[in-house]
């Protein structure tokens, strides 16, 4: 079926049509977890380790039992023989072929309790939960627990728990490197040997907590009646919730059902399977009753998965022209004290580390490393803000060393428009080669460069090398590349109703990404409805049989591509059934605003409620011959492999020499993400990414001190972006069609955060020039800036 | 202890512990879950109530400081007379994309409601410093900001005409 016989294709797709979720969360009807009330609950509260690694040397929980209220209090003991622990996380299921061997992963075994028995590993660890009948009891008898420990020492700092002699967090880890990869493309060693120039550089990325603005929440009960238990939880992953219930407890994924309720923000750390999930569910079944736990800031900002984290030690090998011919890149990632994501973010960062640029011969090598902190796990963008950030400063620090001016030297390193589609010599995560899909990226950067004035900023710093002033303003570039919609599949329901709606299921929930309206104008384009029309749900286990989640910029992609295959099966299915009915050829049939018409005859007609009659079993049944009855079309879009966004950022920052302090006055963006389904959300998903790279630039970051307790676990210390920092924002869409989908979308979600932190950088070192400030470190606080600057002026 | 105050226009009776923050009573007792906690510790803004008016973290207030004062929830701004009943705060927020998630918003919307009470026309500076108490950590604010503006222009639209000022309006005239 082509898009002139259907007439209304690409009606709605394209278009920025308004929300369908709006309504119910402007007037305070969202149902987030912590909203959900089942009478007869009992509420969940932790007792958390207050030590950053030490031994349990004895647990007595009597009082505690004894308190008002309390319903139980369950220790590690107690469920050692009905809860399993985490042997496997996310994404670890298995080493796809292509990736095992060309990085040789060595991944070892981190297994992490539900619930701790003998040893702690990091404060804010679950050693008890106690289930009273409020949260207020619950808390009230959680600090009448007893718990003693010997304390064991402490490793904090992920360089010295490499070396021999470090404390070990895993006895039997013994030199804290819980997962490693080398991953090389061309040769290397022959390129460093015939480089005219060779630096090194060293890059550093800090903690930061995502922070979504709902911390994390389960409810959970079981029914007797029909021995199932149902689990809400604020999850990017429901199907991996069911998943881990059922190995840890040992109980069919069919008796489980999850539900994402609707969810204050995900960002990454909620594609985590928790303790609180399987124990919870533990809890519900046991004790007969429902049961809920919803974390609260401070327990949050311990026990909620940590991102980022990372050291670079990168060598580049380069000409006169600023032309880079080799990268060596070797570092760590500090993984906290279990490591829940294995490589999946530490080897993303390997495989965008070259971003648009070409380095034709390339070698890194990734430690995960254990140290006594909050294990470390994806937010926004993944790796890939590391990457660039050292991939990024490395081409200004060349260029500053050449005496060229940064931005062309970006420019001479881009890979041609005509070398599309550009092989990369290595795979992916999902173990596929690497090939760029398409983009004009010198375009793009030529484009991006007249937006954002940098040729004029340029000729004025020429006309006056040097300044006394001291607020300087400065401008910055970086790039990214963004891997999307990864795999392995995403599933989607569309059907007819009994009232002849169209009913849209999908396999990925949304935490504020739009799902709901995204996915009607895919469908409303395939019946000839409007999308609010289309009667969508989400984040059920029980709605579409297997999923995977919202992550990975992958929900346009791969759950948007399963809308529209399903959508199109249904939609051929309901012609053929119209057919039919009608007595007359499917292909001369049309769907339209609920009706099968003739072609060219609009009164010649049935509805969609006739069709879902028509298909119902039974002797009366009017379905094709040789199909099964029903209107209910069940897709699974695998894709080939993942779809590149990519795309280039401009900050223009002002800098106060006398305070360190850095203003973030604008930010230009370029960024191709394919077609767009809903423009606003795009624009949207890329204003709230770059705020959260500002974020990341300039104020975020999760302290230790060097007993490894916490020294940020509130918002007055862990500094988040207000409206009072927001710089003025303008953004060119590119459009490039991806052909690795029907829908030729590339995903969004991450590709505002991934290039602040080296465009502001980058900025910052210009407007400080002619200084040759190192800044190399994040978050540029203003006493790093400070010392920067010092450390240039000596 | 039993306290009585005016909830969204209607007069209220309820008991609460002395330790019970007005949020966990809005909550728990009054099933008005638009309250949303994102910090309970006095940063988010997520927990914003209006009380006489005025904006106040609920988080940080006991429930027994609210009494025989007026608060307004999220919940009690629709008051049938804008378009499609909404308040022209939720209205505008929803034309503009002012949010995605949504855990933010209600705060953001009593924030505005407050806002605009004083200043019908804030400038953009105004707006930057006034929704700063309260974080959003999805939509970056750029289009929180269009939301504002465009809220501003609605309800001067609405007091030009002799339209009656809505529920927030009326609290915080
Ligand atoms: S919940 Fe009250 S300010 Fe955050
Ligand atoms: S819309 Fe999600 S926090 Fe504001």
């Amino acid at each position: 079926m082509t898009a002139t016989d259907r007439g209304h294709r690409d009606e709605w797709v394209g278009r920025s049509v308004p929300r369908k979720e709006d309504l119910p969360l402007v007037t305070g009807h969202g149902r987030y977890v912590a909203d959900i009330q089942l009478p007869g609950t009992a509420e969940v509260a932790f007792l958390r380790s207050p030590m950053a690694h030490a031994r349990i040397t004895g647990i007595d929980v009597s009082a505690a039992l004894a308190g008002e209220g309390v319903v139980t209090v369950v220790t590690g003991a107690d469920i050692r023989a009905t809860v399993l622990p985490f042997t496997r996380f996310v994404d670890q299921e298995f080493t796809p072929p292509g990736l095992e061997r060309a990085a040789h992963p060595v991944i070892l075994p981190c297994p992490m309790p539900v619930l701790a028995s003998e040893r702690v590993r990091y404060v804010g660890e679950p050693v008890v939960a106690v289930v009273a009948a409020d949260r207020a009891l619950a808390e009230d008898a959680v600090a009448l627990v007893d718990v003693t420990y010997e304390a064991l020492p402490v490793v904090v700092d992920p360089v010295l728990a490499v070396q021999s002699g470090s404390p070990l967090v895993h006895d039997d880890i013994t030199d804290n490197v819980q997962a490693t990869f080398e991953v090389r493309a061309g040769d290397v060693d022959a390129a460093f040997a015939a480089a005219p120039h060779v630096e090194r550089f060293n890059y550093e990325t800090q903690r930061q907590a995502a922070s979504p603005m709902e911390t994390r929440g389960v409810l959970a009960v079981h029914t007797d009646v029909t021995d199932e238990t149902t689990v809400w939880t604020s999850s990017q992953t429901p199907y991996m919730v069911r998943t881990r219930i059922s190995e840890q407890l040992g109980i069919a994924e069919e008796s489980i059902r999850v539900v994402v309720p609707d969810m204050g923000g995900g960002f990454g750390p909620k594609v985590q399977v928790y303790p609180e999930e399987v124990l919870l569910a533990h809890l519900a079944r046991t004790l007969g009753r429902p049961v809920r736990w919803i974390e609260d800031r401070s327990e949050h900002m311990i026990a909620t998965a940590h991102s980022r984290d990372q050291r670079h030690t990168v060598e580049v090998a380069f000409d006169d022209s600023g032309l880079i011919t080799a990268i060596r890149d070797d570092f760590l990632m500090d993984a906290g004290a279990y490591n829940p994501f294995s490589i999946t973010c530490a080897y993303n960062s390997a495989v965008h580390f070259r971003s648009v640029y070409q380095v034709p011969h390339f070698q890194v090598r990734g430690r995960c490393v254990l140290t006594n902190k909050t294990p470390n796990g994806p937010y926004r963008g993944c790796g890939r803000p590391e990457a660039t950030f050292a991939m990024d400063r490395a081409v200004y620090q060349i260029a500053r060393l050449l005496g060229l001016d940064p931005v062309e030297v970006m420019a001479r390193n881009l890979i041609p428009a005509d070398a599309m589609p550009y092989p990369r010599g290595m795979p992916y995560r999902d173990g596929q080669e690497v090939v760029y899909d398409c983009g004009d990226f010198p375009a793009a950067l030529a484009q991006l460069r007249a937006l954002s004035g940098y040729d004029e900023h340029a000729r004025a710093r020429q006309a006056q090398p040097t300044s006394t002033a001291v607020t300087r303003r400065g401008i910055g570039f970086a790039s990214y590349i963004e891997g999307t919609g990864i795999g392995p599949y995403e599933g989607a329901v569309v059907m007819l109703d009994s009232l002849g709606r169209v009913v849209v299921r999908s396999g990925s929930a949304p935490h504020g990404q739009s799902h709901d309206t995204t996915m009607s104008q895919v469908a409303a384009d395939v019946f000839g409805l409007n999308p609010d029309q289309i009667i969508f749900s989400a984040g059920d286990t029980s709605l579409v049989p297997n999923g995977i989640g919202t992550f990975a910029s992958r929900s346009a992609v791969v759950a948007g591509s399963a809308v529209l295959l399903a959508g199109r099966r249904l939609e051929q299915r309901v012609r053929a059934i119209a057919s039919e009915l009608l007595e007359i050829s499917a292909e001369d049939l049309v769907v339209d605003a609920g009706y099968v018409h003739v072609r060219g005859d609009a009164t010649s007609r049935v509805s969609l409620a006739d069709v879902y009659r028509a298909a119902l079993p039974g002797p009366q049944a009017r379905i094709p011959g040789g199909t099964e009855p029903g209107t209910r079309e069940l897709q699974y879009f695998v894709p080939p492999t993942v779809t590149f966004g990519a795309g280039f950022l401009a900050a223009t920052v002002s800098v106060d020499l006398e305070t360190g302090g850095v203003v973030v006055e604008r930010i230009d963006i370029i960024h191709d993400c394919g077609r767009m389904i809903n423009p606003v959300v795009v624009e949207g998903q890329l204003q709230g990414g770059i705020l959260q790279g500002i974020g990341g630039a300039l104020y975020e970051s999760v302290v230790y001190d060097e007993n490894g307790q916490p020294l940020t676990t509130t918002f007055m210390d862990y500094l988040l972006p207000t409206s009072a920092e927001v710089p003025e924002i303008r953004q060119i869409h590119l459009a490039t069609t991806s052909d690795r989908n029907p829908l030729g979308v590339k995903g969004v979600g991450e590709a505002g955060a991934i290039a602040p932190p080296a465009a502001i950088a980058n900025a910052v070192a210009d407007a400080l020039r002619p200084l040759e400030v190192e800044l190399n470190r994040l978050p540029l606080s203003p006493p790093t800036v400070i010392e920067a600057i010092t450390r240039a002026q000596r | 202890m039993r306290i009585s105050m005016e909830v969204n226009g209607r007069g209220v009776e309820v008991d609460v512990e002395d330790r019970t923050s007005l949020a966990d009573c809005l909550r728990d007792r009054l099933g008005l879950t638009g309250v949303h906690l994102g910090c309970e510790h006095g940063v988010c803004g997520a927990c914003t109530v209006l009380l006489d008016g005025s904006s106040v973290r609920s988080c940080l207030l006991f429930a027994v400081q609210a009494a025989g004062h007026r608060v307004t929830t999220v919940e009690g701004l629709a008051d049938g007379a804008g378009q499609g009943g909404l308040h022209p705060v939720q209205t505008a927020f929803m034309a503009c994309h002012g949010l995605q998630c949504g855990f933010c918003t209600p705060g953001l919307v009593l924030t505005t409601c407050e806002l605009l009470a004083e200043d019908p026309a804030p400038t953009a500076e105004e707006v930057r410093a006034r929704l700063s108490g309260n974080l959003c950590r999805c939509t970056g604010y750029v289009k929180i900001f269009e939301a504002v503006d465009r809220a501003a222009e609605l309800m001067r639209a609405r007091s030009g005409t002799a339209a009656a000022p809505a529920g927030a309006a009326e609290d915080t005239r």
